[in-house]
C-alpha cells in the first residue's frame, strides 16, 4: 500500500490533519461548539466557490472563508446572547445564531454557485465535490507538504493556548480573575477552527469534518477524564481513524476514503459509548 | 426549472406583478407548496428552537442525501428513501439524548451521526455512479416544478404537524423549558421528547422533497427566530412564526420569478432579512418605550 | 498562627462607591479587612455583595473612593488571590478530574505547555504534582479528587474549587456565597474547612453569605450591605436589631436562639432584586 505515491501523500496531509482535528476537536467538545464547527465546514463551500469564480485558488477561499465566519460566530456569539454570562461563549443560546448565521452563509453560496455556472460549463460540481467531501487521494505531493505544514502549525499553536484554553473553558471567571484574556482565546480558538475545518476540507470533505472533529473526542472524553491523556487520545483516536480509513479505502476501492476515514471515527465512538455506558453525570 | 417566458419584468406596480405572478399554474402551486411548507416550518422550528435542538434539526435535514441516495441507487422512489433515513436520523439522536447534564457530548453525538450519515450518502452517490450535479437542486429544491399531487401532500404535512404541536404541545413546552418539574408533574418527557423529533424528522422528509434540506433549515430557524426576538409570548411568536415564515416565502418566490437567480436562494435571502429586522426592532423598542417601567423580560422566558 | 506579616490590610476600602448600569449599588463604605482575618460579608439578595468583590478584583472600577487590595490596586495583586465566583463557572456535566481543575488554578494561566526537558523541568513538575496533591488533601477532597468533577456532589466540588483557589498559597481568598446550594452538614464542614484554612495558612478570607449562622464560630468580623450602604464590626455588635434597624432604615428584629443561632427578621424585599440577576449575569 505504502508503495503507491498517492496513498502515501494522502496519509502525509492525512496524519496532520487528523491530529488537528483530534486535538481541536477535543477542545471543541469541552467547550459545546460543535454545532460552529459543523457551521465552519459549511461555510468552506461557498469560499472555495466564490475563490474558485474568481479565479483563484480555491484552497484560499476556503481558508478566507471559514476563518472569517469563525470570527463572525464569536462576535454574533457575544452580542447576540447579550453576555449571558459564560465568556467561553460555550452555551447552547448560541445554537440559534450559529442556525441563522450559516444558512444565510449558503444561501450566499448558492448565489456564488449560480453565478459561477453561468460563467464555466461544469466545473462547479468537481469544485463542490472536492470541498464537500475531499480529496486526500488526489493531493499532489506538494499539497500534501502543505496540509501537512498547516496541520502541524494548527497543533503547535493549540499546544501553546492549551492551557490557558482549557482554564477559560471551563472555569471563565475564575481564569478571568487570574488574567487570562478568556473572549480574546475564544475569538482566537474559532478562527483556528477555522483553519482546521478547511484544512480536514481537503481530507475528507466539508461537509463530513464533525467525523474527525467530533468523533474521536467525544470518544476520548468518555474514556478517560484526565486532561492530558485525554487530550493525547483524541489525537491518537483521530490519527487512527484516518489511517484505518485510507486503508480500508486502498483495498476496497469502490469505498471513497473520506467515507471509510469517517466510518472508522464512527465505529471507535460507538465503540466507546458501549464501553463506558452512561457517562455524562448521574445526580 | 421550467422554461419562464421572455424575462419578466418587476413593473413596482404591486397589483400588476402579483397579477403576473399568478398567471401561472406552476407559480401558484409553487406559492400553495411553498406556504404549506412554511406553515410546518414555522411550527416546528419554533419548538425547536425553544428546544434548543437547532443542530438536530440541521442534521435531520441532511438526512435528505443519503436517504435520497439510498433511493436512487436502490431504485425505489425518492420519498421512501427521505422517509426512512429521516426517520432513522430522528431515532438515532433520541438514543443519544441524555437531557441537559450531558449536552457537551449530545452535540458530539449528533455530529457523528451526520457524518457518518452524510459519508453513507457520498458511498451511495459513488456506487450509483451519479455526479454531484444539480447541487443547489439538492440543496434548495425546486420551488418551482410542484405538482399538484405534491401540493396536496404538502398541506397535508403542514396539516399534520399543526395538530401534532397543537395536541401535544403544551406538555411539551413544560418538558423543553423544565424537564424536572415536568417530569415530576407526571409528563413524559422521555417520549415527547423523541417524539418531537420523529415530527421533526418526518416534516422534514416530507418537505425537503420539494425545497431541499437546506431550504427547510432555513425555514425551520429564521422565521422563529424572528419571531421570538419580537415577543416572548408564546402563542403570539407562534403566530408571528407562520405569519413572517409565510410572508417569507412568498416574497421570496415573488421576487425569484422575476430574476435568473433560484428561488431558494431570494427565500433564504429574504428570511435572513426578516431575522435581521426583527432584532434590530427587539434592540430598539426597550428604548422607545424606556420612559414606562422598563419593561423587560421576565428571566424564565428570556431563557428562549 | 496568623502570618508574620502585619504590612498593612489584605483589603482596604475607603468612601468607595460603585455604580452598575447607571445605578448606585452601595456607597461611602469604609472596610478593612486584615492579615489573616476571616470576615463575613453578608446582606440579602441585589445589595451588591458580588459586586463588592467585583470591584476587590479589578473586574469593575469603583466609581469613588479608593480600594486597595494587598497593598496594590485592584487586580494587580490577582495572582495572590483565590477567586471562588457565585456558582461556579463551570457546569457540572464536565468530564474533566477534580485534581485537573485543581491543577488549572496552579498554572492554567500560563501559555505553552509543562514539556521542558532536563532536571529542572522535571523537578517543576514534580513539585506541581505534590503541591496539587498536598492542597487536595488539605480540603479533604483526596477520595474523590480523580473523578470526572461532573459527578461529584455539590459540597465535593466547592471543596474541589477551594483547593484550586488555594493551589497558589494566596494570601486573599474570596468566596462568593460558597455555602449557597448546600445542605447544612455541607454548610457546617465548608465553614469549618475555610476557617482551618484561615487560622493554618495565614489567609485573609473575606466571604459572602447570605446566612451568618454556619460562620458564626468562625467570624472575626462580620460587614453588612444594606440598602447601599456598610457596617462592620464584630458580629455581636453588628447583627443587632438596632444596628440592622439603622441600617436598613425600617424595623428589623433579630433573634437569638437558645443555642446561639441568629434569625434577622424583617429584612425588606429589595428593590435591587432585577438588577441583581443581571450583575450575575455579567
Amino acid at each position: 500500500m505504502l508503495g503507491h505515491e498517492y496513498v502515501r501523500n494522502a496519509l502525509l496531509a492525512g496524519s496532520f490533519v487528523a491530529l488537528a482535528c483530534g486535538l481541536c476537536g477535543w477542545f471543541v467538545v469541552l467547550r459545546g461548539q460543535v454545532f460552529a464547527g459543523d457551521a465552519l465546514g459549511h461555510v468552506a463551500f461557498p469560499g472555495a466557490l466564490a475563490a474558485a469564480a474568481a479565479g483563484v485558488d480555491e484552497r484560499i477561499g476556503l481558508f478566507a472563508a471559514t476563518i472569517a465566519a469563525g470570527g463572525a460566530i464569536a462576535l454574533l456569539g457575544r452580542g447576540a446572547i447579550a453576555a449571558r454570562g459564560r465568556a467561553s461563549g460555550a452555551e447552547p443560546a448560541d445554537d440559534t445564531t450559529i442556525g441563522v448565521a450559516f444558512t444565510a452563509i449558503l444561501a450566499l453560496g448558492v448565489f456564488f454557485l449560480t453565478r459561477f455556472s453561468l460563467g464555466s460549463g461544469g466545473g462547479a460540481g468537481i469544485v463542490a465535490a472536492h470541498t464537500l467531501f475531499g480529496s486526500i487521494f488526489g493531493l499532489s505531493a506538494g499539497e500534501a507538504r502543505l496540509a501537512a505544514a498547516i496541520g502541524a502549525a494548527v497543533v503547535v499553536l493549540l499546544a501553546l493556548l492549551g492551557r490557558p484554553l482549557l482554564f477559560a473553558s471551563v472555569a471563565p471567571e475564575i481564569a478571568g480573575a487570574r488574567g487570562v484574556p478568556t473572549r480574546l482565546l475564544g475569538f482566537a480558538f474559532l478562527a483556528l477552527l477555522g483553519v482546521v475545518a478547511a484544512e480536514a476540507s481537503q481530507a475528507v470533505g466539508a461537509l463530513l469534518l464533525l467525523g474527525l472533529l467530533a468523533g474521536p473526542a467525544a470518544a476520548a472524553h468518555r474514556l478517560l477524564p484526565a486532561a492530558g491523556a485525554s487530550l493525547a487520545l483524541a489525537g491518537a483516536l483521530a490519527v487512527g481513524s484516518l489511517w484505518g480509513g485510507v486503508a480500508l479505502a486502498y483495498a476496497i476501492p469502490s469505498l471513497p476514503p473520506s467515507t471509510a476515514v469517517v466510518a472508522v471515527a464512527t465505529g471507535v465512538y460507538a465503540l466507546a459509548r458501549l464501553v463506558r455506558g452512561g457517562g455524562g453525570a448521574h445526580r | 426549472m421550467p422554461a419562464e417566458p421572455p424575462a419578466p419584468e418587476l413593473s413596482w406596480n404591486l397589483a400588476h406583478d402579483v397579477a403576473q405572478v399568478l398567471e401561472y399554474h406552476f407559480m401558484v402551486n409553487a406559492l400553495l407548496g411553498g406556504g404549506a411548507v412554511a406553515v410546518a416550518a414555522a411550527l416546528a422550528g419554533w419548538m425547536m428552537l425553544v428546544r434548543r435542538e437547532a443542530f438536530a434539526g440541521h442534521t435531520l435535514g441532511m438526512m435528505a442525501f443519503p436517504g435520497a441516495a439510498a433511493a436512487a441507487l436502490a431504485g425505489v422512489a425518492a420519498a421512501w428513501g427521505y422517509l426512512s433515513f429521516c426517520a432513522a436520523g430522528a431515532l438515532a439522536i433520541g438514543a443519544l439524548a441524555a437531557r441537559g447534564r450531558a449536552w457537551r457530548e449530545e452535540t458530539a453525538g449528533i455530529g457523528v451521526v451526520q457524518a457518518f450519515a452524510l459519508a453513507l450518502g457520498f458511498l451511495f452517490v459513488s456506487l450509483y455512479g451519479g455526479v454531484l450535479g444539480d447541487l443547489e437542486g439538492l440543496l434548495f429544491g425546486n420551488l418551482l416544478g410542484v405538482s399538484d399531487g405534491q401540493v396536496a401532500e404538502l398541506a397535508a404535512v403542514a396539516l399534520a404537524v399543526a395538530l401534532a404541536l397543537f395536541a401535544a404541545g403544551r406538555p411539551l413546552l413544560f418538558a423543553s423549558v423544565d424537564p424536572h418539574a415536568a417530569g415530576a408533574a407526571g409528563v413524559p418527557v422521555g417520549r415527547l421528547s423523541a417524539g418531537f423529533l420523529l415530527v421533526l424528522g418526518l416534516a422534514v422528509a416530507a418537505t425537503s422533497q420539494v425545497t431541499g434540506p437546506l431550504l427547510v433549515f432555513a425555514l425551520l430557524v429564521m422565521p422563529a427566530a424572528a419571531a421570538q426576538a419580537l415577543t416572548t409570548r408564546p402563542l403570539a411568536s407562534l403566530a408571528a412564526s407562520v405569519a413572517i415564515a409565510l410572508g417569507v416565502v412568498w416574497v421570496g418566490l415573488g421576487l425569484s420569478y422575476f430574476s435568473v437567480y433560484p428561488p431558494g436562494f431570494y427565500v433564504a435571502a429574504v428570511a435572513f432579512a426578516a431575522y435581521v429586522l426583527a432584532r434590530i426592532l427587539a434592540a430598539v423598542r426597550p428604548r422607545l418605550a424606556a420612559r414606562g417601567r422598563g419593561s423587560r423580560p421576565p428571566a424564565v422566558v428570556e431563557a428562549l | 498562627m496568623t502570618a508574620a506579616r502585619s504590612t498593612g490590610a489584605a483589603i482596604e476600602l475607603r468612601d468607595a462607591a460603585a455604580r452598575l448600569g447607571g445605578r448606585t449599588i452601595w456607597s461611602e463604605v469604609t472596610l478593612r479587612v486584615q492579615e489573616g482575618e476571616f470576615v463575613g460579608l453578608l446582606g440579602e439578595n441585589g445589595s451588591g455583595k458580588s459586586t463588592l468583590l467585583k470591584v476587590l478584583l479589578g473586574a469593575l472600577p469603583a466609581s469613588s473612593g479608593t480600594v486597595s487590595v494587598l497593598g496594590a490596586r485592584p487586580g494587580a495583586a490577582n495572582r495572590a488571590v483565590g477567586y471562588l465566583p457565585q456558582r461556579p463557572g463551570f457546569d457540572g456535566a464536565l468530564r474533566l478530574r477534580g485534581r485537573d481543575i485543581v491543577r488549572l488554578g496552579l498554572d492554567g494561566d500560563r501559555w505553552g505547555l509543562p514539556l521542558g526537558v532536563g532536571r529542572g523541568a522535571a523537578a517543576r513538575r514534580s513539585a506541581a504534582r505534590e503541591r496539587v496533591a498536598e492542597v487536595i488533601e488539605l480540603v479533604g477532597a483526596h477520595g474523590y479528587a480523580d473523578r470526572p468533577i461532573g459527578e461529584c456532589s455539590g459540597g465535593e466540588q466547592q471543596r474541589l474549587l477551594i483547593a484550586q483557589a488555594l493551589v497558589r498559597r494566596p494570601r486573599l481568598l474570596l468566596l462568593d456565597e460558597p455555602l449557597d446550594a448546600l445542605d447544612l452538614p455541607n454548610q457546617a464542614s465548608v465553614s469549618a474547612l475555610v476557617a482551618r484554612i484561615c487560622r493554618e495558612q495565614g489567609v485573609a478570607v473575606l466571604l459572602v453569605a447570605h446566612d451568618v449562622n454556619p460562620l458564626l464560630p468562625y467570624l472575626d468580623r462580620v460587614a453588612y450591605l444594606a440598602g447601599g450602604r456598610a457596617l462592620a464590626g464584630p458580629v455581636e455588635e453588628v447583627v443587632t436589631s438596632e444596628t440592622l434597624s439603622s441600617l436598613y432604615g425600617s424595623r428589623i428584629e433579630v433573634l437569638r436562639a437558645s443555642d446561639g443561632r441568629l434569625a434577622v427578621i424583617g429584612q425588606p424585599e429589595p428593590p435591587a432584586h432585577h438588577h441583581d440577576r443581571h450583575e450575575h449575569a455579567r
